[in-house]
């Protein structure tokens, strides 16, 4: 009890817990665990041979965080901004990390490069499918009602949703093109 | 060649991408035989993370064999098989130096608040991941390590994230002999982090989730004593009346920014993005540890905001430690911990993919069906 002064004994005692759980107290001194002390200075410990290392070369403008001196000596280059999303993401890029606003704008600017992407992939060879990219195939596959039926699962409560956010914009999308469709249709004839 | 590629919330694809290239002389190109999805990698998926772009290829957990070197690497060749830790770190910044690997300054232009990961968006750096054929591997010389002889490529995999994370978790903890430890979600970093609580001479280990087949594994695998939060009115009441009316002495959040268990939480969080998380597991971890008790968080949180219940832990003298954890530095003992038969990392993988069905592996994970606790996409030969 935590109203008299001892701390309450564990259930099970060493010699118990040792023969139950293999490797049990292994690392039991709290001085001697890998990350402790949490800052050891041993800058030779990791194989660097450089002390500032050499510069990765710029190719294509590279955003930074306003919060670096300069551009880091190695960036990742996976996906340079571009289109509408890689303008409102330049604009993100101007505010501190402080700023909740640079993270809602940048994540405004990913459901911008989304659509802009699911757009664009309409006139490749290779358009976007809902239903091969989400996966939801696995369901009839992989038990996706026996997953969850009598499971006291609290995820399934709003597992309804998954649906809505992912096909909704395209229910809407494909909606709102139809009724431009026969307006513009209606008015053609009207003429 | 073939990578896994993002198309949006909930929508991956793969699709023929250019071979990554040594775009720094300390650059290796690896070609990965095998990589994990992640915890983490759902939270990109699911559109959470700022600044995830479409086309990026995802994967922060792979294994594979050097295939080309940079000028200046001195400590790999093409053909040696290698584990690749998920942080991407230069060896030498302030951080580096003192041994802070996942939090170095030299790798992530795109944020000071963060290092920088393989496949993790922008926000870490914008670097391409290894659920691909080929990936870019920067600072070749610090961050991978040649797989030893003994040790099977599926073990390798684990170490590269989730049991070097779990491991990190249990020492951030600060486990005292006899100590109570309280871990909150049962997925791979919980699992380790239990089984590693147990290293550190944990008295009684308790695990908490909502999925019975998970709790299920932490019984076998981590020998934990297991409770399901929904089938309890109150889990803060109830690990206070476990416990003696004590609380832990410490608790794990393995969970982060998807937590299930408030659904206001879960909403704002994981459907709406208004928090940088969902903070339920972290909220109960507040309240279940007893007065002066330590917290530490493995689960991921997104930059912005989250509702954590800070005057809780201030009152109680809760001591919180965090961070993404530093792989390589757990390496060395964790070798010897598998070397020694204390734990056998891939007994919590339950699926392997081809690479060609990854879409069918985020579901799979992410909607939790079929028993699923590790996917392992299976990307080439050894
Ligand atoms: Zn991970
Ligand atoms: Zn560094």
């Amino acid at each position: 009890m935590p109203y008299t002064p001892n701390k309450p004994q564990p259930p099970e005692t060493p010699e118990q817990l040792r023969a139950r759980i293999p490797g049990w107290g292994v690392d039991l001194d709290p001085k001697d665990r890998p990350s402790v002390p949490r800052e050891r200075f041993d800058p030779g410990a990791t194989g660097a041979h450089w002390e500032f290392p050499e510069r990765q070369p710029e190719t294509v403008p590279r955003e930074r965080s306003v919060e670096h001196q300069f551009l880091t000596p190695v960036f990742g280059t996976s996906a340079p901004l571009k289109w509408c999303s890689g303008r409102i993401r330049r604009m993100a890029y101007r505010l501190g990390e402080d700023r909740a606003a640079r993270w809602l704008i940048l994540l405004g600017a990913d459901r911008v490069d989304a659509w802009e992407n699911h757009l664009a992939s309409f006139i490749t060879l290779r358009p976007d499918n809902p239903v091969t990219q989400t996966g939801v195939t696995s369901e009839f596959n992989h038990h996706g009602v026996s997953s969850r039926v009598g499971q006291q699962r609290a995820d399934v409560r709003h597992h309804w949703m998954d649906p809505i956010i992912v096909a909704g914009p395209w229910v809407v999308g494909a909606g709102a093109a139809i009724a431009l469709g026969l307006k513009a249709a209606a008015r053609f004839r009207n003429r | 060649m073939r990578a896994m590629v993002y198309r949006g919330p909930y929508k991956i694809r793969v699709e023929d991408k250019q071979m990554p290239s040594i775009e720094h002389s300390n650059d290796a190109i690896i070609r990965v035989t095998k990589a994990a999805v992640c915890g983490s990698d759902l939270h990109l998926y699911h559109g959470m993370m700022p600044d995830t772009r479409v086309g990026m290829t995802f994967g922060h957990e792979f294994v594979g064999v050097v295939h080309e070197v940079g000028a200046s690497v001195r400590s790999l060749k093409p053909g040696d098989r290698v584990m690749v830790p998920a942080n991407i770190y230069c060896g030498s910044c302030f951080y580096c130096a003192r041994g802070l690997y996942s939090n170095c300054h030299n790798v992530n232009a795109n944020a000071t608040a963060a290092g920088a990961l393989y496949g993790y968006s922008h926000t870490v750096g914008g670097y391409d991941g290894g659920q691909a054929e080929y990936v870019r591997v920067p600072f070749a010389d610090v961050g991978p390590s040649v797989i030893p002889e003994w040790l099977d490529d599926e073990d390798a995999l684990m170490m590269t994230d989730a049991l070097a994370t779990g491991y990190f978790g249990a020492q951030l903890g600060e486990i005292t002999e006899g100590d109570t430890v309280v871990v909150f979600g049962a997925g791979p970093v919980g699992l380790f982090a239990a089984k590693s609580a147990w290293f550190m001479g944990a008295g009684r280990v308790i695990v908490i989730d909502h999925l019975n087949y998970r709790l299920e594994k932490a019984r076998t695998f981590a020998h934990a004593e297991t409770y399901n939060f929904v089938e309890i009115d109150d889990i803060v009441v109830h690990l206070k009346r476990a416990t003696d009316y004590f609380g832990a002495d410490v608790a794990i959040d393995a969970v982060g920014a998807e937590a299930d268990g408030n659904v206001i939480q879960h909403v704002t969080a994981a459907k709406l993005k208004l928090q940088g998380g969902s903070p339920v597991a972290l909220n109960w971890a507040i309240d279940s540890v007893r007065k002066g008790g330590v917290i530490s968080v493995m689960g991921a949180y997104g930059p912005i905001y989250s509702a954590i219940k800070f005057g809780d832990a201030m009152n109680k003298g809760l001591t919180l430690r965090m961070n993404q954890a530093p792989m390589k530095r757990q390496w060395p003992r964790l070798l010897e911990h598998i070397k020694a038969g204390y734990l056998k990392p891939n007994e919590i993988v339950t699926h392997r993919f081809p690479l060609e069905d990854i879409a069918e592996a985020y579901h799979v994970f992410s909607a939790k069906l079929d028993g699923c606790i590790k996917p392992v996409i299976i990307v080439g030969d050894q």
